[in-house]
């Protein structure tokens, strides 16, 4: 139901590494490192600044992809993946899209699923890659009952 | 603190058990990622869904297991985090955060990585490839 989305993507959003959501994201994952958010270790460190969580991309907006329409309960989020150039450095700028990178269904012993594989991006200014990620995002059939309806 | 680039095959990081799951922990990740979807924090939405009462976001888990490489992100840096969400995480829940590494590659290093609740099951589980620098 979701096979004409593949390859539909989001305009590109400008995202900030904020100091202040890094040190609340830190915080909510039980990791207040100071090399997160202690900006005098940050210094000092390899990198001269401070770094975010690997997670971190969590808070980032990507934009919609205007065609698909997901429901906003019931989805199970099945498995993500993130792949790295480089740690994000707070305070930097990162631009963000989303697509649809694939969608299959199968009918197993829980019965009918829908598997949408959404892939993730953030850029720098000047459009290198920094991170991809993939999220395996899962409809069962109760929610695609909610769909049609 | 022994250098992550030390080990060998076979060997794990010292394991880390966190508190029992609290209602807050979840309300806290919920306003710091954004994420407000409210079978996380409202019992009655968990409840609709078949649910027993709310259950910890998924990616909530996966951003504490990764606290097991932390001390080590002057040495390198998780290049590739990979994550399959196996079981549901509970109020209450005591969870221990594990990595074993199973294979070194020069720089890289390919470790197995989980979050095991207090059954034992495994709750979340995959691949942390820490790519060390030279």
């Amino acid at each position: 139901m979701f096979k004409e989305m593949i390859g539909k993507r989001s305009e590109k959003v400008k995202n900030i590494v904020e100091r202040g959501m890094v040190k609340k994201f830190a915080e909510a994952i039980g990791d207040p490192h100071p090399i997160f958010i202690d900006e005098a270790y940050g210094k000092q460190s390899r990198y001269g600044k401070n770094i975010a969580p690997p997670t971190f991309p969590r808070v980032f907006e990507y934009g919609e992809i205007e065609e698909l329409q997901l429901p906003n309960k019931g989805l199970i989020h099945g498995e993500q993946i993130y792949h790295y150039k480089r740690p994000l450095f707070v305070g930097e700028t990162i631009y963000c899209y989303t697509e649809v990178a694939d969608y299959y269904e199968k009918t197993g012993k829980n019965g009918w699923m829908g598997f949408i594989i959404l892939k993730l991006y953030g850029e720098d200014a000047e459009g290198e890659n920094i991170f991809t990620e993939e999220q395996v995002v899962i409809i069962t059939e109760t929610v695609r009952k909610e769909l049609v309806r | 603190m022994k250098q992550l680039a030390e080990l060998r095959s076979g060997d794990v990081l010292d394991e880390k058990t966190l508190e029992p799951v609290t209602r807050l922990d979840l309300i806290k990740y919920a306003g710091a990622s954004g994420d407000y979807n409210p079978i996380h924090t409202i019992d009655e939405e968990a409840k609709k869904l078949g649910l027993p009462g709310i259950i910890a976001h998924g990616m909530w888990t996966m951003g504490n297991l990764a606290k097991l490489f932390t001390p080590y992100l002057e040495e390198g840096f998780i290049q590739d985090y990979t994550i399959r969400f196996s079981g549901m995480v509970f109020l209450g829940d005591v969870l221990t955060l594990q990595a074993k590494l199973q294979e070194k590659d020069g720089e890289k290093m390919d470790f197995h990585v989980a979050a095991v609740n207090q059954s034992g099951t495994e709750v979340i589980k995959g691949n942390v490839v820490f790519q060390t620098y030279t």
